[in-house]
């Protein structure tokens, strides 16, 4: 079967989260992605929990194995000049490469856009960084929470009386790589019909600002700085996550309109509440939110907040439980949608890919499990640079293939 | 890039990410509305906080690059016109309860019919089958269901959201990977097909490893307020200053470290520093291994320390300094950002044909055969009828007829 990517040759230096997310987007739909690894200068996500049976090894990660399904690993090391030799003859192989190291190491290796377009006129270049090229803090190091403090995610997240709670992980570097898929396929597109490359340089900060800009037209509109405020909307109550039933259990309730709230009071066994002027228009609920919680509050803390959010759908409600990590492994939409895809890895064995987010119907994602670092890297000698059993032998002595 | 193709973007609210990203890319992207407006525009924020429809912020935002044109899918002229479109269009883009553009009569079978090299885009909150295919869903619930809001939030109070509203976002930049996927599939067979979006997936798959934690470990990632774990500890990583916070982590290693050292040398020039700090090794603590007892005597001094400087002022002296420290921004630091000023981040237009210029990030991605990094500005309601209608083939009087009948 043809696949949307066959055909594709990706060099791939991406480390990390941002970067590999990118490309098993593109391993999924079938294109050769080949990542470029050293044990040398290891990728900090290979050694990352959660652990095969919670033992360090550069193959014993799960994490690292969920965003590089799919892909071939080399070893090469690039500290070594032979090494640059061999990645520029791979660039010829390539139809993209793809990067994000702090700007300056692409250059320094004679691989930036400039050089690659030398020994490939139409090379298509990804680029990622935390704040993107040319600017003051374009070489600024730093880890992954650092884009949803600078983006204004975490200023926007938590409690109006506490300090800042930062969205779970390096949130926003999960979200761009679907932008990066983007842009990357209509320069893919833009080459197929000029013949021309391109070069993508994305700064992870940018990118994230697109998940906050109605707060930011706010400001920029109303000169209004948002604040953050729970679960609380600006118009609307019900709007919260309400205890249930169980240790930390809690499920989320949402009224907009005085039709839903009539049906909970229904579900509630409150009638009373429908002609309670305290909460019979959304303008009135929005006043008395904090008693309206504390009424819900006691209600829900008995119930299943399965049944719960099961009674309010049935009635038109918005509701959804706040699920766990373990819940969405048993949730039936999830089962339905195949998100979760198990495979067997070489080392950690059978264990859970995330699955793609999208379902394509007529060129579809398959999925494999990661490479062990430098699994493939005497394929990739023998098959595309052209090299015999000793030439490989003697670079792996000069630790140049490690 | 994809001066090219035509998208059809019939999405509200929810799924409106998609052909912005499209037309960000440089696709000719027309929002498709009824004659009273699309749903996004009733979206606030609004300008100078007048509810009206040519004054959605949101929709100044999230419609910039794209045209406007209307048509009310509900009559049978309108129907006929959509199809017209179709046959003239590469992409199209809905974000419908699943079932709507079926009853509509524009199921992706019936699309597809009209044009079968057509790409169609559907994002809904969980995919168009399956038991929650129905359910009721706001950016709240979606989180919830998602698994990102058990794993946000203060441990002694509920699990929250994040920041604005994430879910349908996150549902509409997979559609425009899936679209531009499902593009090469068609570069190199010629065939159209359908792409099914859920939103669900698009936030589960933004928890970080917390999922394969559970299916190794059997352990549930909890939420951790202003802390993370690292290696064996957990670490604060937001920070009261003077004006606000900011976002400072000591996760040892070796940038760790270098960091760490650098910033007990700021404090001794500003005489702020501490034994514990200045005497500690740094070098020497590997990622994730600070003790215990370590954490407690250092975590006082820096408290006091990043106490006495407004955040602008210490994010400063770490980018000279090299240490590992960020301004937790506002929305109105963004617009200061110097790295954002720097590469020329924001773009000034109006937001309808009267008002003042106004800032608008984007477009997200630079480079060279990319788009040039310049914004149009949001339509107003069927702004561009004639036009588009014109370039389709119907005539101006044919055109005025459909207005007179309220179709457009």
């Amino acid at each position: 079967m043809t696949t949307a990517f066959s055909g594709v040759n990706v060099l791939d230096f991406c480390w990390v989260a941002i970067g590999p997310m990118t490309t098993r987007y593109l391993a999924d739909f079938g294109a050769n992605v080949i990542r470029i690894e050293s044990i040398k200068r290891i990728d900090t996500i290979r050694t990352a929990t959660p652990l095969k049976d919670n033992q360090p090894g550069i193959n014993n990660s799960a994490y690292f194995a969920n965003y590089n399904g799919g892909k071939q690993s080399m070893a090469l090391n690039m500290g070594n000049p032979k090494a640059r030799e061999i990645a520029r003859e791979l660039v010829e192989w390539a139809d993209i490469v793809t990067e994000n190291f702090t700007p300056g190491i692409m250059e320094r290796w004679g691989l930036d856009y400039q050089n690659l377009k030398k020994i490939k006129p139409d090379i298509i270049m990804f680029s990622a960084s935390m704040q993107g090229r040319g600017g003051p803090f374009s070489n600024h190091p730093g880890f992954g929470p650092v884009l949803t403090a600078l983006s204004s995610h975490t200023n926007l997240t938590g409690w109006p009386d506490r300090v800042p709670t930062s969205p779970y992980g390096a949130y926003t570097d999960f979200l761009l790589p679907r932008l990066a898929v983007a842009a990357i396929g209509a320069a893919l597109d833009h080459k197929q019909r000029t013949g021309a490359g391109t070069y993508l340089d994305m700064s992870q900060l940018e990118g994230s600002l697109y998940f906050v800009a109605d707060a930011l037209m706010n400001f920029s509109g109303n000169g209004k700085v948002d604040v953050r405020n729970g679960n609380k909307h600006p118009t609307f109550a019900p709007h919260n996550a309400y205890p249930c039933k169980g240790d930390d259990r809690w499920c989320t309730i949402v009224c907009m309109d005085d039709a839903q709230w009539q049906s909970l009071c229904n579900i509630m066994d409150r009638k009373d509440l429908i002609k309670d002027p305290l909460f019979s228009d959304t303008q009135s609920r929005k006043v008395n939110e904090e008693e309206l919680d504390r009424i819900l509050s006691k209600w829900t803390s008995g119930i299943d907040p399965f049944h719960l959010m099961d009674q309010c759908q049935r009635h038109g409600i918005p509701a959804g439980v706040v699920q766990t990590c373990e819940d969405l492994f048993d949730d039936p939409q999830l089962k339905d949608r195949q998100h979760f895809v198990f495979l067997d890895h070489k080392i950690i064995g059978r264990h859970a890919y995330d699955g793609c987010c999208f379902q394509l119907s007529e060129s579809p994602a398959s999925y494999k499990p990661a490479p062990l670092l430098g699994e493939h890297t005497s394929w990739v000698c023998k098959e595309i640079l052209g090299l015999n059993e000793k030439e490989i032998r003697d670079l792996v002595e000069a630790e140049v293939l490690i | 890039m994809l001066s090219n193709y035509r998208v059809l973007d019939l999405s509200d609210e929810r799924g409106i990410l998609s052909g912005k990203i499209l037309g960000d890319l440089g696709a000719d992207v027309l929002a498709i509305e009824p004659p009273w407006g699309n749903s996004a525009r009733r979206q606030g924020p609004f300008y100078q906080e007048i509810p009206d429809p040519e004054k959605s912020l949101f929709w100044a935002f999230f419609a910039t690059n794209k045209r406007s044109v209307t048509i009310n899918l509900e009559t049978s002229k309108g129907k006929k016109l959509l199809c017209k479109l179709i046959q003239k269009s590469h992409f199209l883009i809905e974000s419908f309860r699943p079932g709507y553009m079926n009853d509509l009569g524009f199921s992706y079978d019936e699309v597809r019919k009209i044009n079968p090299s057509i790409i169609m885009v559907s994002i809904s909150a969980f995919g168009q089958k399956g038991p929650y295919s129905k359910y009721e869903a706001t950016d709240l619930t979606g989180m919830a269901l998602s698994g990102m809001m058990y794993l946000t939030g203060d441990v002694d109070r509920p699990p929250v959201r994040v920041s604005s509203p994430q879910f349908w976002s996150a549902g509409g930049a997979s559609g425009a990977a899936g679209a531009m996927i499902a593009n090469h599939y068609r570069l190199k067979t010629g065939n159209g097909q359908f792409v099914d979006v859920s939103c669900q997936q698009s936030i589960a798959r933004a928890l970080s490893h917390a999922p394969q934690i559970w299916d190794l470990e059997k352990y549930n990632m909890k939420r951790q307020g202003p802390y993370r774990p690292v290696g064996q500890v957990n670490l604060r990583i937001n920070w009261e200053c003077a004006d606000g916070y900011v976002n400072f982590i000591q996760p040892g290693g070796h940038t760790g470290g270098l960091s760490m050292q650098n910033l007990s040398n700021w404090m001794d020039e500003k005489q702020m520093g501490a034994e514990v700090l200045r005497t500690t090794r740094w070098g020497e603590i590997g990622f994730g291994r600070l003790s215990k007892e370590l954490l407690d005597k250092m975590t006082p001094p820096l408290e006091k320390f990043f106490k006495t400087m407004p955040k602008s002022e210490l994010a400063q002296g770490a980018i000279e300094r090299r240490i590992l420290l960020f301004p937790v921004n506002d929305t109105k630091d963004v617009f200061n950002h110097p790295q954002l000023l720097a590469r020329d981040f924001f773009k000034e237009v109006t937001i309808d044909k009267q008002t003042s210029k106004l800032k608008i990030p984007g477009p997200f991605i630079t480079g060279t055969g990319s788009p040039p990094r310049s914004l149009k500005r949001a339509p107003t309601i069927g702004e561009h009828n004639l036009e588009v209608y014109g370039e389709i083939g119907l005539t101006a009087s044919e055109i005025n007829r459909l207005a007179e009948e309220s179709v457009i």
